[in-house]
Order: structure tokens, then C-alpha cells, then sequence
């Protein structure tokens, strides 16, 4: 329903900020002021309190070309530095014989087909990003290109209560073939909210993989969003590991356009502290003939609290469906908690769609068993952890990535696998 | 090739009819359209009700005035009007006993299947038979009487046994609960009443039959059973309704409570009128139904939903007590227009507390058939487990199943598993069966029987007959 | 001669969404009292056949017929095929949850029954032939109270389909692929009781991949299926050439 009253809260949030200029940023900006942030009333905002949001007073940035010690997260030779959604050039290092690499301003990204034309302009932070992101990356993958090497976009939080429009938009070409890695770290500071929104056009018989790697800082928070849409005999695959954050909150929404398409979605959660993880993941089967698989792996401990919501839908007609959806969730500690809401909703006949959601405990047979083989009880612990989420972490495909997982595993949680 | 096609299927389910859908000519006193607080006050003037009740209703009311109407189920209606809709409908005579009831209304128990005559001697199982809002014969009452066992209409409850009901009334669905339970409050008519004593096994079923007979009424009323400390009961429900091409309000309230190492099963097959095949009339069923389980008792529900227009309703079990068992078994059809979001709430509160949850959904036609399910398990409730199956079979291609899962776990000795499947019934079964002899129409019988056959099992004899009867005569009869 | 119980004439088949032909002019003769076996390199259209005689939804037979007993078996839905007396035991048995195996036959019998205008079976008559049939393959009586198929083994599927052959005393028996995915024993079990069903009054059609199974089930004709037909016809000694030499031999034959 639209509102014409102006909410206080978006009101005092906006208070201070710019004005957008161009026709795009203002739209979504007109947009925004009509918005509202959301509560737990709203179905898909249910386990997830966005105050810490909403009532902080934040910064956007400024350019600087202050040193970041980045190099620990490196995976590969071509790399892009963003630092609080500003591309910083003299640390990045790439070649544009591959992927087409363009750095563009809100009314550079407008004129592209399809640029913002998927996105949910009820999305509060989907607007937020449109209305205030500064400089955009266009990514564009050649059709019938074959690309190796993966090209890695590394996301760095720097700075107190700074708001981080990052805005990313990849076109996969025809039967092409090649991967992302986006790596999300803060540097210093604290407080930061950032706020990312990728697009992603796979197009007719196209290979497009994203490997996510978010570790920020303890008091700093995100929200990502991916929009993705398949076309024929596509296969996109997209795995997040999450390690640290104070409130993460990845939307996965995937427009499946073309028949013959293969959707896969993995995530592993590590919570710690009062961490806060929300995955939610929207997979909308448009037409028949397709495949879709999610498996989510959460490990919580300390007070942190976990959210899964997997959303399928299988529209009309879209015959021929095969979808599954599985979360697991381990809490390790008394005062963890997990949110499971696996949803499928059919309007087709010919599917077979299923998931499975188990909560539990390490087993306890099997951490005897590890035991009385001479391994500490602790020991025993992150073996059978690192099994847990093991299958997660093999999805990477990539032992550069994986050591790097292990790195920060390591950093913030005390362990590795 | 000749054969079987699903598009046959579909138009024998549309032409399905209702084999309920008489109306009996009963005499009836009926209070006009509308709802007031002056309308409370004459429903519980016209039942003769102490002023506690009064002030329960009218509470009630002032809190469902402040309230809207639910949008969150996956379900789409045309809302009643509560204006429109006659909150009180009784038939015109009274009954002293049995042998009094008006020959029409033996009938209508006839045609329904449950004639009290036969089912006294027959089954034994005690019967209390509620046509539109009021409560009209009970059976078996002396022989219950002398176990100490209160099985007799709401409203003789209020006047024989106020201290009972004064205590338990509202403690487990509180008026201000949702829309509906704040509705059926204010105006509930009348319903059951059932008290179960200390130890006491009750040695037969009880059960009651709800039928909405006027036109353009409601019905609301109100189930309360407690089974005292160390008891057992298992009671049974029935609805119907009849044909009529305007959508009729049901919003019952039914509270289970269930003290220290007792037991309640509590059984319903619900088919109230559908609606035609094109959508138009039915009931609207909206029903809150919950229980209470203290320490080492038990609750378990189980459901045959083949009726009602639109239905909303979740039966739940809070686990209050440690040790304490909460189950749910459901069957739930849908066809033509129906339209069905159901499933239960299992709330873990107490220590080593245990829940399991079978729901199998059958949407045909181009029904939409949700389940809706709430697993929460509380800080305190160490040890909690629950197991969760909820399966859809899709009939047709018009159709839509849908899987809502809530699991909130905040205790880390909890163990849960929820599994869903959703697919199309199967085409090599069919053949199979057909290759063995089986006509289709008996093969799909055979494999839905089989589907939902977990479910019946947890009926008692009598209902599980005829739960079968109900899915025969939605599925069995479909292919010519 | 003795009668025919099973013609098939020139008998074309495709699969119905991709038009793909299957079957291109197949004809075979089944008589009363015989065994036949038809052999084939994957792919040949062997299960087609089993698929096609049965009536099983998508395949198209675009030319030729098929008639059991003098009856047109293509106007025939597939459970008015299986009353006339067509058994095919199934090369991956299908699993039926929360059906039992008891109440699924006994719905079948009678239903056969009825259409032939027969009693029903009484419920002891009933259990009394489940008894006596169990025995022929050795399946544990236990396993005819359980669901349909539902936990079996390999082996203990393969012998309910033969269990559910005798209870139905059908004419004409396709096996198609019976023998795979059994053990010695296993294979023992269920040729015996093959052998024990077979009479003068009805027909087994074996498919097979292999030899192994005519070892214990001795059959009077050999057919090759090759490219969705009958190439060669032999007696038992050509499937024993077959194993020794393969099917290439045939189809190069064939070419020239």
C-alpha cells in the first residue's frame, strides 16, 4: 500500500544526505521517502530487527587514498578494491582483455538495458543503494568467452558509521563461462552499514558462479542483494560463506526465465558473539524444464542467532520442476538460536520439489568415537564442525579460496578446519 | 491411446456433489442481522447467563471491535460481512430428553449418518448433536454421570457446573487472541462441554456433531475439555453443512486443557459444505483450536479436512508441562475452489518435551491447499524434539500446494526435523497397479488410501471409516 | 499347433513427446505352452516392447497390431490388457507406500475376477493362495503385509513380481530384464518358480540381456532384437552364440 505520510524514521535516517540529481537516483529517492524500514511484522523481515539500521546517523564516504592492508585477501591476479562503494584504482589490479571491466556513475549504468529493471522497488535498501550508490562496476563477460581466472572484487569497510553503497552490474554473455569472487572485510572503524546490490543477466547457455566470502567487523553491518536472471539452458551457482559481521542479511532473488536452467545455492554460517545472520533466498521457477538446489549450513555459537528462509515458488505451468531445499543448524552454545522457514510454493503439478530442516547438536556417538581415538574434546568439536560444513566449503571448488576461508576461520573464530 | 488423463480426473472432481447439502425444515428462532454490543447482551439474555459470562462476551467484544481482520494466510476471500450475518439461530422447541426431538431433526441426524438411536446401541460412543448455534440432544449422559464424567452442552454447563467453566474458559485461547477467537468470545451460542475426573478412563467415545441448517447465520461455538489429572478421553467432531450459494461464517473456539499424566485425542473430520464447482457458496471455516498440556500429558489432534469453502485453522499444542507430548495428523483435501491453509503450532516451553507433526495435503481442481506449521521451541525447554513430515500430492495442474514452515529453536539440546515433499501422484504407480488389473479410478483410490493411510490410522474405528467414505467420494468416484 | 495366445504384426512404435521410433516392423508369434526369449544389445527396443504390449502412456504405435487371444490388446486400457491376461513383471517394481501387498492383489484378483464374471475369492480362499505362493519363491509371508515393493530388496522385489504372476495366473508372462540385479540364488529362486508356472495353457516371453537366465528357464525360441526388430530367430543354441560372439556379428550381418 502506498503511504504519503513520511515516516519519522526514514525522515531522520535520510537527514543530512544529498538530494540525488540524476532522473534514476531521484526516482528511487522519491521511492525511499515513501518507504519505511521494516519490522517483524513483515513476513520476510519476521526474525530480523533492522534498528541497529535505522536509527544510527551515518556518513556517506569520501574518496581517499589512505593504505588498506588487503593483501591477506587476495585469491587472485585480477582483483578490484572497493573501499566504502569507492573504486579504489591504485590498488587494484586487472586486465580488461577478459572481463570487460567499466566503472560508471548512476547515469552512465541507466542507460544499459535492463539496468535496475529487476530489482523490488518496495525493497527499502534496494532503493537506498539506487538513490545513493556513487560509482557503479559493470561487468561484462563476452558471449561465447571462457574465462579461468576468477576476477575477484574485494569490498572494504573503513571508516566509523560510514554508509557503503556498493552497486555491481554483470552481464553474462551467450555460452560464456566464468566465476566472481566477492570478498567483504573491514579494515578499521566501526559502525559501518554496507549496503550492496548486485545484478546479474545470465544469459542463453551461460556459466556464471559467484563465490562470497563476508567477514567484516564485529560492530559493522550489511545487507546484500543479489538479482539474478537466467536465461535457456543457464546455470548460475552462487556460495556464501558468512564468518562475521555484527547484522548480515544476503537476499538471493533468482528469476529463473529460461527452461533447461540449473539454480544452485550454498551457504555456511559460522555465528559467534551476538552476531546476527540472516540468509533469505528466492528461487522463482517462471517456466518448465529447470533445476534447483539449496543447501544451507549453520554453526552457532556464543548469543548469535541464525535465520534460513528458502523461498521456491513454481509457477503456473512451469511443468517439470526439480527443486530441493536443505538447511542444517547446529547451536553449539546455550544462548544461540536458529530461524528456519524452507517455503515452497507450487502452482504446477508435474514437480517434485522437497526440503528437509534439522536442528541438533554434534553427535554425540561420533564425538566419543573421535575421543576415545585420543582427540581433545575440542579437537573433536571442529572435526566434526569442519564435516558439517564441509560439503559447503567444497562447493568453492578452489583451493586459493578455501585456504583464504580457513585464514579468517581462523582470525575470527580461533579455529580451522 | 485410450486412457486415463488427469483432465478427466479434474472434471469428475468438479462434478462431485455434496451429499450433505439437504436443508431440514426445522422451526427456528433466529435473531435479527448485525452485531451490537446490544446483540451480545441478547444472546446471553436469550441463554439466561450469569453476569460473569455477560462481562466474559462483552470484553470480548470491545477487544474484536479494536481488531482487523487477518491477512496472512495464503488464502483469497470476499470477507464477510459481519453486519449481514445472524449471530443466533436456535431451533424453536426444546428438548426435555431424546424421545422428545422433533422427528424432522431425528431425520437430519439420520440423513448425516448419525442416528443417536443406533449409535446408542450400536457403538456406544455418547453423542452431542449442535445444529446451527445450540447444543440439541446428548446421549449417554447417566452412564457417563456415574464415572463423574460431565459431557453435556456449553450452555447447561454455564448453569450446572459455573465453577468448572469459570475456571478453564479462556485460559488457553484467550478472547484477545486473533480476530476470530475475539469473535466467537462475544457471541459464541453454544458448543460442548466435557470434564473428565481424577484417573478416570473414559470408557467411550464422545463426540459431537456440528451442523450449520439456517440460512444466513453463523455458527460460534465453543468446545472446553479438561481432562483431569491422570484421565483420558478421546473425543470426536463432525461438520456439515447445507448447500446454499452464500458463503456462511463458522469461527469456533475449541480449548483442550489437559492436566498432570493426562490424555486427550482429539478427532475431526470436517466437511462442511465446499461450494459448488464454480466457487460459489461454502463455509468459511475459521477455527482456533489449542491445548494446554501440563506435566507428563499428552495432546494429539488429528484432522480429515475435505470441506468448507476457505479454511484457517491451526490446531496446537503448548507444551507447557516437562515430559509432555503434543501431536498432529492431518489429511487435508481440497478441490474446485477450495482453499485450505492449515497445520498446527507446537510450542515447547517445558523440559524434555516432545512433538511430531504428519500433514498430508491432497489439492485438486484448482484449489490451493497451504500448510502452515509453527515449531518453537523456548529458551527453557531442554531436550525438545520434534519430527515433521508434511507431504502434497497434486492432483491437478491448476492447482497449488504450499509449504509454510515456522521453526524457531532457542535451545541448543533441542532436535528437529521437518521434511516436506511436494509432487504430482504417481504415473508409474498408476500404471503399475493397472498393469496388475486395477482400473485407474481403483488405482488412485488404492495409492491416496495408501498416502493418507498414517493419518487414518490415528482415527478411531468408527470416524476412520468414515474419513475413507469422504476421500472415496472425492476421489474414488472421479474417473467415469 | 497349439493356439496363439500373443500376435504381434508389423508392429511400430515411437515415443510420443520426441517422435523417436522405437520399434520399426516387429512381428512375433506366441503360442500356447512356449518360452520365448528375446535378447538384444541395450538400446534395441526391448523394454519398449514389454512397454508398448503392456500399454504404458508414452508410446505411440503408429502402425502395426497387437492382438492377445484374439482380442485387439491397442484398444485396451492397460488393467483391461492385464484382465485379459497379460502379466509383465517389471524391471524396476514400482513402490507403492502405505498400500500393502495383500490388499493390493486381493483388489486385483477380484477385479479380474469380476471382469470375467467370476466369484470374488472369500478372504480365507485368498490367504490360503497367498500361502501357497509365497512358498514358490521362497518370499517370506511377512513380506505380503508390508507396503508394495516398499523396503524390499532387489531380490525380494523381483520375487514379488513372480509371486504376483502366480497369484494372477496370467496367459502370457513378459519378464522383462527379471534376471538383472540378482545373485545366483536369487535367480535360482525366481527360474524355478517361473518354471513351476509354466503350462501348457499359457506363454513366458523373457527379456534379457544376457544368457545367464535361459540357463534355468530353457526356452523353444531365441529372438534378436536389434534396431526395432526381430533379425535373427534361433533355438535355445543361438543364445549361446550370442554370449560367445556379442551382437555385432548380427547387425554387421544385417548390413550387408
Amino acid at each position: 500500500m502506498m503511504t504519503t505520510v513520511l515516516s519519522e524514521k526514514m525522515q531522520s535516517f535520510l537527514d543530512g544526505f544529498p538530494t540525488p540529481e540524476n532522473s534514476l537516483q531521484l526516482a528511487a529517492y522519491n521511492r525511499l521517502i515513501e518507504l519505511d524500514f521494516p519490522t517483524t511484522r513483515d513476513e520476510y523481515w519476521k526474525y530480523t530487527r533492522v534498528g541497529k539500521i535505522s536509527n544510527s546517523k551515518y556518513t556517506l564516504p569520501e574518496k581517499s587514498i589512505r593504505d588498506l592492508s588487503i593483501e591477506q585477501y587476495i585469491v587472485s591476479d585480477q582483483f578490484i578494491v572497493i573501499e566504502n562503494g569507492l573504486v579504489r584504482l591504485d590498488l587494484s589490479q586487472f586486465n580488461s582483455s577478459e572481463f570487460n571491466i567499466d566503472f560508471k556513475d548512476a547515469e552512465g549504468l541507466s542507460e544499459l538495458a535492463d539496468f535496475n529493471a529487476n530489482l523490488n522497488n518496495e525493497d527499502v535498501f534496494t532503493q537506498l543503494n539506487t538513490a545513493f550508490f556513487d560509482e557503479g562496476i559493470e561487468i561484462t563477460i563476452d558471449n561465447k568467452a571462457v574465462i579461468e581466472k576468477k576476477l575477484q572484487l574485494i569490498y572494504v569497510s573503513n571508516g566509523d558509521a560510514v554508509l557503503a553503497n556498493n552497486r555491481l552490474f554483470i552481464h553474462a554473455g551467450k555460452s560464456s563461462k566464468s566465476s566472481i569472487v566477492i570478498t567483504q572485510i573491514g579494515e578499521s572503524g566501526e559502525n559501518c552499514f554496507n549496503n550492496l546490490v548486485t545484478e546479474v543477466i545470465v544469459e542463453d547457455n551461460a556459466h556464471f558462479t559467484i563465490h562470497k566470502i563476508q567477514s567484516d567487523n564485529d560492530s559493522n553491518t550489511q545487507v546484500a542483494t543479489e538479482q539474478i536472471a537466467q536465461g535457456d539452458n543457464s546455470t548460475f551457482k552462487i556460495n556464501t560463506v558468512t564468518l562475521n559481521g555484527l547484522l548480515v542479511r544476503n537476499n538471493i532473488n533468482i528469476a529463473v526465465n529460461g527452461q533447461n536452467c540449473s539454480t544452485y545455492m550454498n551457504g555456511a554460517v559460522i555465528g559467534k558473539n551476538n552476531q546476527h545472520v540472516d540468509n533469505h533466498t528466492f528461487v522463482d521457477h517462471r517456466v518448465p524444464n529447470c533445476y534447483s538446489n539449496e543447501n544451507y549450513k549453520y554453526v552457532l555459537d556464543g548469543k548469535s542467532t541464525g535465520v534460513f528462509n528458502g523461498r521456491v515458488v513454481v509457477q503456473k505451468d512451469a511443468q517439470v520442476i526439480n527443486a530441493y531445499q536443505n538447511n542444517g543448524n547446529i547451536l553449539l552454545s546455550d544462548h544461540a538460536s536458529i530461524n528456519s522457514k524452507p517455503e515452497l510454493e507450487i502452482y504446477a503439478d508435474d514437480v517434485k520439489c522437497s526440503h528437509g530442516s534439522t536442528t541438533g547438536q554434534l553427535d554425540e556417538d561420533a564425538l566419543f568415537y573421535l575421543q576415545a581415538r585420543g582427540i581433545s574434546k575440542k579437537n573433536a568439536k571442529r572435526i566434526l564442525v569442519s564435516a558439517f560444513i564441509g560439503e559447503v566449503i567444497e562447493s568453492y571448488e578452489d583451493e586459493t579460496i578455501t585456504e583464504l576461508i580457513q585464514q579468517l576461520l581462523e582470525k575470527e573464530h580461533g579455529w580451522t578446519f | 491411446m485410450a486412457g486415463y488423463t488427469e483432465e478427466e480426473l479434474a472434471e469428475e472432481l468438479k462434478n462431485q456433489e455434496y451429499k450433505f447439502g439437504f436443508v431440514s425444515e426445522i422451526e427456528s428462532d433466529k435473531i435479527p442481522v448485525g452485531l451490537s454490543e446490544e446483540v451480545v447482551r441478547i444472546i446471553s439474555a436469550k441463554k439466561n447467563e450469569p453476569e460473569w459470562l455477560l462481562d466474559y462476551r462483552l470484553k470480548a467484544f470491545k477487544i474484536w471491535e479494536e481488531m482487523t481482520e487477518p491477512e496472512w494466510a495464503h488464502v483469497h476471500y470476499e470477507k464477510p460481512k459481519f453486519q449481514d450475518i445472524s449471530y443466533f439461530s436456535a431451533p424453536k422447541k426444546q428438548y426435555e430428553s431424546w424421545d422428545d426431538v422433533d422427528p424432522e431433526m431425528k431425520a437430519t441426524m439420520d440423513k448425516l449418518g448419525i442416528s443417536m438411536d443406533e449409535q446408542k446401541k450400536l457403538t456406544g460412543v455418547a453423542v452431542d448433536f449442535v445444529m446451527d448455534s445450540v447444543s440439541v440432544a446428548t446421549s449417554f449422559k447417566e452412564k457417563l454421570g456415574e464415572l463423574g464424567i460431565i459431557f453435556c452442552s456449553f450452555s447447561e454447563a454455564v448453569h450446572d457446573h459455573p465453577e468448572l467453566v469459570q475456571k478453564y474458559l479462556g485460559t488457553v485461547v484467550p478472547s484477545s487472541d486473533n480476530f476470530y477467537a475475539a469473535l466467537n468470545s462475544a457471541v459464541f451460542s453454544d458448543g460442548s462441554f466435557c470434564y473428565i475426573p481424577k484417573g478416570v478412563r473414559c470408557p467411550m467415545e464422545l463426540s459431537t456433531y456440528f451442523r450449520i441448517n439456517e440460512a444466513g447465520t453463523g455458527q460460534f461455538e465453543r468446545t472446553l475439555l479438561v481432562a483431569d489429572k491422570g484421565s483420558y478421553v478421546s473425543y470426536l467432531e463432525g461438520c456439515t453443512a447445507p448447500q446454499r450459494d452464500e458463503n456462511q461464517l463458522h469461527a469456533a473456539v475449541v480449548e483442550l486443557i489437559a492436566l498432570d499424566d493426562a490424555e486427550i485425542k482429539y478427532s475431526t473430520v470436517q466437511n462442511w459444505f465446499p461450494g459448488d464447482k464454480d466457487g460459489k457458496g461454502g463455509i468459511y471455516n475459521f477455527v482456533t483450536k489449542r491445548g494446554i498440556c501440563q506435566t507428563n500429558s499428552k495432546i494429539s489432534w488429528t484432522q480429515v479436512e475435505t470441506g468448507s469453502a476457505v479454511t484457517w485453522k491451526y490446531p496446537s499444542c503448548i507444551l507447557k508441562g516437562d515430559n509432555s507430548i503434543g501431536e498432529f495428523y492431518s489429511v487435508a483435501v481440497t478441490n474446485n475452489h477450495q482453499q485450505a491453509d492449515t497445520g498446527t503450532k507446537m510450542i515447547h516451553l517445558g523440559k524434555n518435551t516432545k512433538s511430531t507433526v504428519i500433514s498430508k495435503g491432497i489439492s485438486a481442481g484448482v484449489s490451493q491447499n497451504s500448510y502452515r506449521g509453527l515449531i518453537h521451541i523456548g529458551k527453557n525447554a531442554t531436550n525438545a524434539r520434534n519430527f515433521t513430515q508434511c507431504d502434497s500430492l497434486l492432483m491437478s495442474d491448476r492447482c497449488g500446494a504450499h509449504t509454510f514452515p515456522y521453526i524457531e529453536c532457542n535451545n541448543n539440546s533441542a532436535k528437529l526435523e521437518h521434511e516436506a515433499t511436494t509432487s504430482k501422484i504417481g504415473e508409474d504407480q498408476i500404471f503399475y497397479c493397472q498393469q496388475r488389473g486395477l482400473t485407474e479410478e481403483k488405482a488412485i483410490g488404492l495409492i491416496v488410501n495408501g498416502y493418507v493411510k498414517e493419518v487414518l490410522n490415528k482415527l478411531p474405528m468408527e470416524f476412520a471409516v468414515e474419513a475413507q467414505k469422504l476421500l472415496a467420494i472425492s476421489l474414488e468416484n472421479s474417473v467415469g | 499347433m497349439s493356439k496363439v495366445l500373443l500376435d504381434i504384426k508389423n508392429l511400430h512404435a515411437e515415443i510420443e513427446d520426441e517422435g523417436k521410433q522405437i520399434l520399426k516392423g516387429l512381428n512375433l508369434t506366441v503360442r500356447a505352452g512356449e518360452i520365448h526369449a528375446i535378447m538384444g544389445p541395450n538400446g534395441a527396443g526391448k523394454s519398449t516392447l514389454a512397454s508398448v504390449v503392456a500399454g504404458k502412456d508414452g508410446y505411440e504405435v503408429t502402425e502395426g497390431s497387437i492382438e492377445m487371444d484374439g482380442k485387439d490388446l491397442l484398444e485396451l486400457d492397460p488393467d483391461e490388457r492385464a484382465k485379459e491376461g497379460l502379466f509383465l513383471a517389471f524391471q524396476y517394481p514400482v513402490e507403492i507406500p502405505g498400500v500393502s501387498n495383500i490388499n493390493f492383489l486381493r483388489t486385483a484378483i477380484n477385479e479380474i475376477k469380476e471382469y470375467r464374471k467370476e466369484d470374488p475369492v472369500s478372504a480365507k480362499d485368498f490367504m490360503s493362495m497367498v500361502r501357497e505362493k509365497s512358498k514358490l519363491v521362497e518370499l517370506d509371508a511377512k513380506l505380503a503385509s508390508r507396503s508394495v515393493n516398499e523396503g524390499f530388496s532387489g531380490g525380494e522385489k523381483k520375487r514379488n513380481e513372480i509371486f504376483q504372476m502366480a497369484m494372477l495366473e496370467p496367459k502370457v508372462s513378459f519378464l522383462d530384464e527379471t534376471d538383472s540385479g540378482l545373485d545366483i540364488d536369487a535367480l535360482r529362486i525366481v527360474a524355478a518358480g517361473v518354471n513351476k508356472l509354466k503350462n501348457e495353457n499359457n506363454a513366458v516371453v523373457l527379456i534379457t540381456h544376457y544368457q545367464r537366465l535361459l540357463d534355468y528357464i530353457i526356452p523353444d525360441f531365441v529372438h534378436v532384437l536389434a534396431d526395432g526388430k526381430i533379425v535373427k530367430t534361433g533355438d535355445k543354441n543361438l543364445a549361446l552364440e550370442l554370449e560367445e560372439k556379442g551382437y555385432d556379428w548380427l547387425t554387421e550381418e544385417k548390413a550387408l
